[in-house]
């Protein structure tokens, strides 16, 4: 007689909150310890200077900054959601550093971290999530895909991409970000199938940030996420998203691998979500307090904060200017957001078509008109 | 002017938008080496390689979405769904990518991109081989939406759809790839989102696309003998629609009947009729009527001439128009 199985853990768990008891993971790929010790991987080296290590603190500690004060404009009413990526600021600080110019990134609706390293304005974020555009920002011009929310869609998108740039013999990759409860999107595998078939210089990077909303991991998967890339035919690599270090040299040799016409790669970093899965969310109905406490210790920041100074690398000093600089990016947000103007009613009507039609014109009129007459 | 079957002409048009622009780009299943399952892309991989005739892996949502990637990379994807009840497995990339992103982006990110579907019964297929989904596309926003009947039709309008810098549902009447006609390769055609009168007529509209306007100009004819002119406008483009010729004619004729494969049920049909009768209220002599499918599961071969309008159903019908 069979029966509904509860949900079971994997057949190789790596440690986690969620399984402290297990052994070290010796596959997970770390260059710093949570305590800021800098270790060696024989696989992935990392050369970076102590300047390179301050402006990676930099982004981590903004866009943490960034992070806290949309939570709290969510908070006041003045966001209709925010999706937090607390916990996962190395993930993307990471990978968003590890691309090229000409590489282009396709993201989920929680790559504000990625964002940052595009170059798109923070204000340009919110703007979606406040409501006032269906985008925000220029995909064109800063090489970052708008957000996409329908889980797993965008992997495809980036796929499509990187079939592009092989017909434009162009030196350049295309990079799907994705998180665990996508990977059991059939989009996503088709998307992993497509790549492989065609050897498409893209990279897929997954957060395994341990939920999809409140679904654990166990749920999606009863194998490490990075080994189904072996499945599909190439190369899978699982990395301490925690750790900016390893993060930043297992994306950069992914899309070297991905512009030089050797394929794809699929890359788990392993993180965890320290928030909610938005402010919409209540984390306690469903993981342990213990859990969290847990990650703390693994903090992506504090690890950075603590390599820098036990080394001499940064001092007092430069810690208090980013702070600074975090508080007025603080300011300039909220106040860029208080100040957002609401976008004008008939832009609704505007991009539909890139031709418009006669009857969405005609619509357009009559809007203003039926507004109009509410004017006189 | 040459002969070619509408299918012929569909391909003919095909090679020549591959001609004019680099970036346009084929894929599908099954459309390299075979020419795909009806030929419609018959020796375009031979003559422009496997960079631009893609033999994809078996996943309609694959095919769309990276088409989606590669119109965002400034390519011209046409893409082939094999047949009409395999589109599904693509409709959420259709529905919430592809139909969206224009929007999304300001119009920064155009969609060009070319989704064929094969539509309709009529060929003795099994089940999924037969279906008239236009109506889903129709009702989203962000796509445009045609269907052809004939091979002239067919080889301007796919080069206009592919031109198009807006996402494009192509319909094509697979029961019709086989019909004949000349086609005159040297023509300027009519814009792509227009209907046209296809048989002029004094006593009644009747519309229709795809394959039911060539069951449409037979029920006007075998009208005529009986002493009825009837009006016949091949509507051509299903989203927009172009209704100004439809409502010229319904003012003169002072009736209208609608006719598709599709069910009845909230089928084009009745979207054409709110608006005729809207538009034309005080010309109108009979509500305007609709020949559609039943609203059935699509049923066994079998029963599909019962099921698919034919000309005695039409005429039917148009008789209950004439008496009203």
């Amino acid at each position: 007689m069979t029966a509904v199985p509860e949900a079971q853990e994997m057949v190789d768990p790596v440690p986690g909150a969620a399984a402290p008891h297990l052994p070290a993971q010796p596959e997970l790929v770390q260059l710093l310890t949570p305590e800021g010790e800098r270790v060696e991987h024989p696989e992935y080296s990392l050369d970076v200077s102590d300047d390179e290590l301050r402006a990676l603190y930099r982004d981590l500690a903004l866009v943490r900054r960034w992070d806290v004060e949309a939570t709290a404009l969510q908070r006041q009413g003045e966001l209709g959601i925010w999706a937090s990526l607390l916990g996962q600021e190395a993930a993307q600080i990471g990978a968003g550093r590890a691309l090229g110019p000409d590489d282009m990134a396709f993201p989920t609706y929680r790559e504000h971290g990625v964002a940052w390293t595009r170059g798109v304005d923070p204000l340009q974020v919110i703007s979606l999530f406040r409501g006032n555009d269906l985008g925000g920002w220029d995909p064109v011009a800063t090489k970052f895909n708008l957000y996409t929310v329908v889980i797993g869609a965008q992997c495809l998108h980036a796929t499509g991409y990187a079939m592009g740039i092989q017909r434009d013999t162009a030196d350049a990759a295309a990079i799907a970000f994705l998180g665990d409860g996508a990977t059991s999107q059939g989009e996503v595998n088709e998307a992993l199938i497509w790549a492989a078939t065609f050897d498409a210089p893209v990279v897929f990077f997954c957060q395994n940030n341990q939920y999809a909303i409140s679904v654990p991991i166990e749920r999606q998967s009863k194998v490490p996420l990075f080994r189904r890339a072996a499945g599909f035919g190439f190369p899978g690599v699982r990395v301490d998203g925690n750790d900016v270090l390893a993060v930043l040299a297992v994306t950069r040799a992914a899309l070297a691998r991905a512009r030089e016409g050797s394929g794809p790669t699929f890359i788990e970093a392993f993180t965890y979500r320290m928030g909610a899965h938005t402010t919409s969310d209540d984390p306690t109905r469903y993981r342990l307090a213990d859990e969290l406490e847990e990650w703390k210790l693994r903090d992506p920041i504090a690890r950075l904060k603590a390599h820098l100074s036990r080394s001499g690398k940064a001092d007092a000093e430069f810690f208090a200017a980013v702070d600074a600089e975090g508080d007025e990016l603080a300011k300039h947000i909220r106040s860029g957001t208080l100040d957002m103007p609401d976008p004008a009613p008939t832009e609704m009507f505007d991009h539909v078509y890139a031709e418009q039609t006669d009857e969405i014109a005609a619509q357009r009129a009559a809007f203003l008109a039926y507004q109009e007459g509410f004017a006189q | 002017m040459t002969t070619l079957t509408l299918g012929k002409a569909l391909n003919t048009g095909l090679r020549k938008a591959m001609e004019d622009d680099p970036k346009v780009v084929l894929m599908g299943e099954d459309i390299g080496k075979l020419g795909g399952v009806f030929r419609i892309t018959d020796g375009l991989q031979k003559d422009f390689g496997e960079a631009r005739v893609v033999d994809t892996p078996l996943a309609e949502a694959g095919i769309v979405g990276t088409a989606v990637g590669l119109a965002m990379r400034g390519y011209r994807p046409v893409v082939e769904i094999q047949f009409d009840g395999f589109v599904f497995p693509a409709y959420n990339q259709i529905v919430t990518q592809v139909a969206k992103i224009h929007a999304r982006s300001r119009g920064r990110l155009p969609m060009p991109i070319t989704i064929r579907i094969p539509f309709g019964g009529g060929i003795g297929a099994v089940e999924h081989h037969s279906e008239s989904p236009e109506a889903y596309f129709a009702h989203t926003t962000g796509l445009k939406v045609v269907a052809v009947s004939n091979p002239a039709d067919a080889y301007w309008m796919l080069q206009q759809a592919i031109a198009c810098p807006d996402p494009v549902v192509f319909f094509e009447p697979k029961r019709r790839y086989w019909d004949k006609a000349e086609v005159d390769l040297g023509a300027t055609p009519p814009p792509l989102f227009t209907s046209r009168v296809v048989r002029a007529g004094d006593d009644l509209t009747l519309l229709a696309y795809g394959p039911m306007v060539k069951t449409a100009l037979q029920a006007a004819q075998a009208a005529e003998d009986e002493g009825r002119s009837i009006e016949v406008i091949d509507l051509r483009t299903l989203s927009p629609l172009d209704l100004a010729p439809v409502e010229e004619s319904v003012r003169r004729t002072g009736r209208c009947v609608v006719v598709h494969e599709a069910q009845t049920n909230l089928g084009l049909g009745a979207e054409i009729a709110a608006r005729v009768t809207e538009s034309c209220f005080h010309s109108l002599e009979a509500p305007v009527l609709r020949v559609g499918g039943y609203d059935v599961t699509y049923p066994p071969s079998k029963l599909e001439e019962e099921y698919l309008p034919d000309l005695d159903r039409v005429l039917h019908v148009v008789d209950r128009a004439m008496e009203f």
